[in-house]
């Protein structure tokens, strides 16, 4: 038995029986990344003799007995995670050798219950991707094929769950960059709704759009670990007071009566067939168990990602001002301050970063607030009012991930629009704040996961989960793990 | 010909910041206290680090709303902070967070005394935002003290009805005053927690536009605030009226050679790319807050000067006096309720012995002088003629340092006063013998000799006799 490969549900069981320990599960981890590493790529920093000390202190706890469900469970954390002591880059130049005195409100829950950090996974520079290839520390490669992109910008954490170097994994949604790495490593990825999770401690890309969660093996896993992440944190005033349900209790397997929106606009042309075929394929499975599909429609769509490079950028402008030299990260000394700043930022941020903060700027500006940012914000409002009248006549919406599958690394480095359509069935999620997860539902002819994007209400993570969950045991589909 | 400063009026908005009385700051828990070492009163959060998130502080929103409140303000019950980008070494997240469409208090009013009468100056608005931290420049080197990074501050802008120089002080003095009535701020410039800019611009008088302003900076005192506006509108007036143009500019004061120079343009040329603060819910000040803070507001500067005027029969100068400090008229009214009758010797105790030694000591008043009920009590012992005025004034000053009671002190220093009519008869009898010559020229006529009989008996008696009762007896005496 190949102790990295388990699932959280049977590491836990094997655990709490002592029939495994955290150290020995750890260590599997560990040699798994030694392994796989070289051609991967998928961390920027590998905490080996911390996650050994953190295995060993959650050992003596399991022998205890009663310990929490993600006690001495490795797990990998995307680098934008702010965590005490150990270097966090959010895979900058900039930050390159950052040390944070703090702990993301996350870190410091997952500590809590003993869970194990591997290390910090790769990730596109201050999220700003979605192919884990604007990293400062190089791109992470897809476990499924090498030579394509592991998807972004959590693609490190993707990676990573998929090629078994950890059970799961930490990741950040701003625009989809949780669900499109997930569906590209066939893997469960969950972005909340926004303000479910605590933001504190992860490193601001859109502050607005911003949410974390977690990369899994299983829809089962997925909702362990979020039950851990969610809930009211006094150090986030964006955060919901909401109580968190209990979301393995929802994994109920019964769809039964279930209503599927299927949003007509997001059939689009330039989608990859095998995608549709296969997100169709799995609509219908979902008919087989009971559920019903409705056409719905989500008529703002086509302005989504217009919105998104508005307000992302905007925010993200002045969230980057920060890393300026002088109290901390990178500094290019200069004989003056206006100098220093220049040089700092010009060497320290990568160019996709720099075209969102000069894009950001931009839109900002005096005199043309009202017509980029403002207007922007209006039509979030109305992507939002879009999916609550879809939500009078569905319980859940479903649609592809991504309109392909993982595509090659550098084939649209050359194109930023290219490249931001990756994100064109993810983003109206962030900007109507709710929740999402994909999860596979099928390969392509090149044997690359096709992944499946199912939407809830706000704080609708339970309908979700267990219609994801229902499908995943329904056996629909064979898993085919990487052959790396 | 007419001189041109009397063809020009001034008019004159001031913007001013001053730091809320809270022990934390704005957005983390940090102490807020001025004074501590450089950066020790930092964290994560006001050192602007990767990924931390500001959490309002509840206190300082109460104390913007009182002061508010104090102003005549509308209070919104919905406004947001918004960021305000620049880079600067001392503002660590590269923006400041303040409010900008849709400030806390809006409007209001305060009125002011002038040389020229009663004056009210309008405001715009009432906002509230972080401080930034403090560069120092030492050795070639600059360094950043961050402890006043995040300090809660309010702004208050003024609507240009400022007319001159002394105007704009007696306008500062008044905010301060109610600042410090309402407890929102210790409104102290120089410590940096009240400061001043000054937009500045002369017309025509009878003119309904407004010219072109000039802002001034780096203001700490209001003496510096007052000869800046003097000296500007001087220098606009003289340039107007020598038909040159006024550009707007923004000029820093330079106290050492008094006046005011403008500011490189790239020091100010900023577009601060406002957009609201997505960290922050918008904050919602319910109705039932906002009148809560109204029925605990105390009494205000201005309403105390005309109720000292009304109730204590005080005169404005007096009055105005002893209201400028609020614990100076805390002080004032305690030691009436000690029993005196007399207000007017209370008073003049007050604006004389009280303030005089806070300022000699420079210490805050609690500390400086004795509790005011039992400098009440001393009082109350002249006002019963048990204690001269001036052995009062020895008791007191020695009370100031020994901390003890007025009846303890003028015990120990053996100055009661003697009233006891035997006594003093007895000693006006002994000098009435001794001195058989002068009473026989007193008798004569020589009526300048009686306070030389006064002197007499005082002596005999050591100095603590009634010296009313003295004269009564010795008239009496004489006379026989």
């Amino acid at each position: 038995m190949e102790l990295c490969r388990l699932t959280i549900a049977e590491a836990r069981a094997l655990l709490a029986r002592r029939e495994i320990s955290a150290v020995e599960l750890t260590r599997a981890c560990l040699d798994r990344i030694a392994e796989l590493e070289r051609r991967l790529n998928a961390f920027i920093t590998v905490c080996a003799r911390e996650a050994i000390a953190q295995a060993e202190v959650a050992d003596k706890r399991l022998e205890q007995g009663g310990a929490p469900a993600l006690c001495g469970i490795p797990l990998a954390i995307k680098d934008i995670y702010a965590t005490r002591g150990v270097r966090t880059t959010c895979a900058s130049k900039i930050l390159e050798k950052f040390v944070p005195p703090h702990d993301a409100t996350s870190i410091a829950k997952l500590r809590a219950v003993g869970a194990v950090f591997v290390g910090k996974a790769n990730m596109d520079e201050f999220a700003m991707g979605s192919s884990t290839e604007n990293s400062a520390f190089g791109a992470t490669r897809n476990p499924y094929d090498l030579q394509r992109v592991a998807g972004g910008s959590s693609g490190g954490s993707a990676a990573a769950v998929a090629a078994d170097e950890c059970l799961a994994a930490l990741g950040t949604d701003t625009g989809g960059s949780i669900r499109e790495p997930a569906s590209f490593c066939g893997v469960v990825g969950i972005k909340p709704t926004y303000s479910r999770v605590s933001r504190y401690g992860v490193i601001a890309y859109a502050s607005s759009l911003d949410q974390v969660g977690p990369f899994a093996k299983s829809v089962r896993d997925a909702a362990i670990v979020l039950r851990e992440l969610a809930g009211i944190d006094p150090r986030d005033s964006t955060c919901s007071a909401r109580p968190v349900p209990d979301y393995e209790r929802a994994l109920t397997g019964d769809v039964k009566g279930m209503r599927i929106g299927v949003p007509r606009e997001y059939f689009v042309e330039g989608m990859e067939a095998e995608v549709e075929g296969a997100v169709r394929a799995a609509l219908r499975h979902y008919e087989t168990m009971g559920a019903r599909t409705v056409e719905i429609s989500l008529p703002h769509t086509d302005y989504a990602i217009a919105a998104y490079y508005l307000i992302a950028t905007a925010e993200a402008s002045a969230n980057l001002a920060r890393y300026d030299g002088i109290r901390y990260g990178l500094r290019v000394p200069a004989d003056n301050n206006i100098e220093l700043y220049n040089r700092t930022r010009d060497t320290g941020f990568g160019a996709e970063v720099k075209r969102r903060i000069m894009l950001g700027t931009f839109a900002l500006s005096a005199g043309y607030y009202d017509a980029y940012y403002l207007k922007a914000q209006k039509v979030r409002t109305l992507i939002r009012r879009d999916f609550e009248r879809a939500f009078e006549t569905c319980d859940i919406i479903a649609t592809p991930t991504a309109p392909t599958t993982a595509f090659k690394i550098g084939e649209k480095t050359a194109d930023p629009l290219q490249m931001y359509l990756s994100d064109i069935f993810t983003i109206s999620v962030n900007l109507a704040g709710l929740p999402g997860l994909s999860m596979p539902c099928g390969y392509d002819s090149h044997g690359m996961p096709i992944g499946l994007q199912i939407v809830g209400a706000p704080f609708g993570e339970e309908a979700i989960l267990r219609a994801a969950d229902a499908y995943e045991r329904s056996g629909a589909i064979a898993r085919r793990p990487p052959a790396i | 010909m007419e001189p041109a400063t009397e063809k020009y009026e001034a008019v004159i908005g001031l913007e001013v910041h001053t730091h809320l009385l809270t022990r934390s700051k704005l957005f983390c828990g940090c102490a807020a206290a001025f004074g501590a070492g450089p950066n020790e009163n930092v964290c994560p959060v006001c050192m602007g680090m990767p990924g931390v998130l500001p959490v309002l502080n509840r206190r300082a929103v109460e104390l913007a709303i009182r002061m508010g409140l104090a102003a005549h303000c509308s209070i919104s019950e919905y406004s947001i902070f918004d960021r305000k980008s620049y880079f600067y070494p001392d503002l660590p997240k590269g923006y400041q967070i303040s409010q900008y469409e849709t400030p806390l208090c809006k409007g209001g009013y305060i009125d002011i005394a002038t040389s020229g009468g009663a004056r009210r100056v309008r405001l715009v608005r009432i906002h509230m935002e972080e401080d930034a931290g403090k560069n120092i420049h030492q050795d070639g080197t600059s360094l950043v003290d961050f402890n006043r990074s995040g300090v809660p501050l309010v702004e208050i802008v003024s609507e240009p009805d400022i007319r001159s120089a002394e105007e704009a002080g007696a306008y500062l003095r008044e905010l301060r005053n109610i600042l410090r009535y309402v407890g929102a701020s210790e409104g102290r410039m120089e410590e940096g927690n009240f400061r001043c800019d000054v937009n500045v611009s002369v017309r025509p008088k009878g003119a309904t536009e407004f010219g072109t302003k000039t802002e001034i900076k780096n203001l700490n005192s209001f003496r510096f605030v007052e000869k800046a506006i003097a000296y500007e509108v001087a220098r606009q007036i003289e340039t107007l009226a020598a038909g040159g143009r006024i550009p707007q500019e923004t000029h820093l004061w330079d106290p050492d050679r008094e006046e005011t120079r403008p500011m490189r343009s790239k020091e100010f040329a900023n577009d601060y790319r406002y957009f609201p603060e997505p960290d922050l819910p918008p904050l919602r000040v319910p109705a039932e807050l906002i009148e809560r803070i109204r029925t605990a507001m105390p009494e205000l500067p201005a309403d105390r000067r005309a109720r000292f005027v009304r109730d204590f029969a005080l005169s404005d100068y007096e009055a105005a006096l002893l209201t400028e400090e609020r614990e100076v008229a805390d002080y004032f009214e305690a030691m009436l309720a000690a029993g005196l009758g007399n207000r007017k010797t209370a008073a003049n105790w007050v604006m004389t012995e009280v303030l005089r030694v806070v300022n000699e000591t420079g210490s805050p008043l609690a500390d400086a002088v004795p509790p005011p009920a039992e400098t009440g009590r001393l009082l109350k012992m002249v006002e019963e003629a048990t204690l001269s005025l001036n052995a009062a004034k020895t008791a007191f000053a020695a009370m100031c340092k020994s901390g003890g009671t007025a009846a303890a002190t003028v015990g120990e220093l053996g100055l009661v006063q003697v009233s006891d009519e035997g006594a003093i008869a007895t000693a006006c009898d002994k000098v009435i013998e001794s001195e058989a010559a002068n009473v026989a020229e007193y008798r004569a006529g020589r009526d300048k000799l009686f306070g030389f009989f006064v002197g007499k008996v005082m002596k005999l008696m050591g100095g603590k006799a009634n010296p009313k009762i003295i004269n009564e007896i010795l008239k009496r005496k004489l006379a026989g």
